[in-house]
C-alpha cells in the first residue's frame, strides 16, 4: 500500500470509523486467530475435567486466554485455588498497562462505559484499538463497543467449540494452528510500527523487550518477565526520545 | 453440565483479581491528566507488549531458553506479509500455512 493510499484510508476511517458495525468489521481479521486459540483452550479445560457449563462460565468471566489455559493447567496438576488465583493475577496484570494507554482516549466517557470497556480488555483488541485510536484525541464508545462484543461472542463460541468437538483433532499442531498466536501477535505489531515515524526508537523498545522478555522468563518467572520488559522497555523509549 | 462449587470459587477469584487491573487504570487515569512524560511513556506500551509477548511465545518455553526453530523461520514469511498487506487476516494465515508446511516438510526430511 503506498502512503497516498494510506493517507485516503485514514481519512475514510474519520467518517465511518466511529460506528458499532465498523467496530464488529475491524475485529473480524482477528476472528480467525480468536477461534484456533478459543478452540485450543476449550480442548486443554475439557482434557482438565472441565464440564461445558464450566467452560463457557470460564470464557465469560475469566476471558483470557493466557488464563484460561494455565488455570486448566493447574487445575490438572492438582493446585489449591489460591495459587491458581495468585499466578492468573500475576498472568494478567498486563492489563494494566493496557488499560492505562487507553485511558487517554477514552476520558470523556462516564465511568461505567469505562468499566465496561476495561472488563473486556484483551492483548488482540488492545493491539487494534491503539492502531485505529493513534493520532485521534477520542476514541468512540460505539465503535470499541462493537470492537469489544465480537471478539467477546467469538472467543465464548471457540471456547465451547473446542470443548465439544476437541477430542476428534487430536494434533492441532499438525496443522500450524499452534503459530496462530504469535502470527497475530506479529500482524498487531506491524500495524503499530507502521502507523508510525519513529523507527529508530521503535526499533529499541523492540530489541529491548524481546531480550527483556526472554531473560526475565528464564530467570524470574514468565508473567514476570512480561511486566518487566514492557515497563523497562517503554522506559528506554522514553529516555532515547529525551536523547535525541 | 454441573459447575463445582468448589471450581466457580477459583474462578470468581480469578475473574476478580483480572478484572481490576483491567478496569482500574481506565476509570483513575480518565480522571486525571497524566504528565507529559507519562503519556509519551505511555506511547511505547503497544510496542512494548507485542515484542514481549512475541519473544516469549518463540524464544521460551517451559521456563527456560528454548527457541522454535520452526517458529522463528516462520516469522520471515509472516512479518514480510505483515509489512506489505498490513492485513492481520492475512498475516494469521499466512503464519499458519509455514508453520503446517514446516511441520510437513519435517516429516519427510
Amino acid at each position: 500500500m503506498s502512503k497516498k493510499e494510506i493517507h485516503l484510508d485514514r481519512s475514510a476511517n474519520m467518517k465511518s470509523g466511529e460506528s458499532f458495525i465498523q467496530g464488529v468489521k475491524d475485529c473480524l481479521p482477528t476472528v480467525m486467530g480468536y477461534l484456533s486459540i478459543g478452540f485450543a483452550a476449550g480442548v486443554v479445560e475439557k482434557t482438565a475435567g472441565l464440564s461445558l457449563a464450566e467452560i463457557a462460565l470460564m470464557s465469560i468471566l475469566l476471558y483470557a486466554g493466557s488464563a484460561q489455559f494455565i488455570a486448566a493447567g493447574m487445575m490438572t496438576a492438582g493446585n489449591p485455588s489460591t495459587a491458581i488465583i495468585f499466578t492468573v493475577f500475576f498472568v494478567n496484570l498486563r492489563h494494566l498497562l493496557m488499560s492505562a494507554a487507553l485511558a487517554p482516549y477514552f476520558r470523556h466517557l462516564p465511568v461505567w462505559k469505562n468499566v465496561l470497556i476495561g472488563s473486556q480488555l484483551t492483548d488482540e483488541t488492545f493491539g487494534v484499538a491503539v492502531t485505529r485510536l493513534s493520532g485521534k484525541s477520542k476514541g468512540s464508545y460505539q465503535w470499541m463497543f462493537g470492537l469489544n462484543l465480537t471478539a467477546y461472542l467469538n472467543w465464548l463460541l471457540a471456547n465451547v467449540a473446542g470443548g465439544i468437538f476437541g477430542k476428534w483433532i487430536t494434533q492441532p499442531e499438525k496443522f500450524g494452528l499452534d503459530f496462530a498466536l504469535p502470527a497475530m501477535f506479529i500482524g498487531l505489531f506491524m500495524l503499530q510500527l507502521t502507523e508510525r515515524s519513529k523507527f529508530g526508537v521503535d526499533l529499541a523498545v523492540t530489541i529491548s523487550s524481546i531480550v527483556l522478555a526472554a531473560a526475565g522468563s528464564v530467570f524470574v518467572s514468565e508473567s514476570a518477565g512480561v511486566l518487566i520488559a514492557i515497563i523497562f522497555a517503554a522506559s528506554m523509549g522514553v529516555w532515547i526520545e529525551k536523547w535525541k | 453440565m454441573e459447575v463445582r462449587p468448589s471450581f466457580l470459587w477459583m474462578l470468581l477469584g480469578a475473574s476478580l483479581v483480572t478484572l481490576i487491573p483491567r478496569v482500574l487504570p481506565l476509570i483513575v487515569l480518565s480522571r486525571i491528566r497524566l504528565p507529559d512524560w507519562g503519556l509519551r511513556w505511555l506511547n511505547h506500551i503497544p510496542i512494548a507488549v507485542m515484542s514481549a509477548l512475541l519473544s516469549q511465545e518463540l524464544l521460551v518455553s517451559n521456563g527456560s531458553f528454548s527457541p522454535n526453530l520452526f517458529g522463528l523461520l516462520s516469522t520471515i514469511p509472516t512479518f514480510a506479509v505483515a509489512y506489505f498487506t498490513r492485513s492481520l487476516l492475512a498475516t494469521v494465515l499466512t503464519g499458519i500455512a509455514a508453520m503446517m508446511f514446516m511441520r510437513y516438510a519435517s516429516a519427510f526430511a
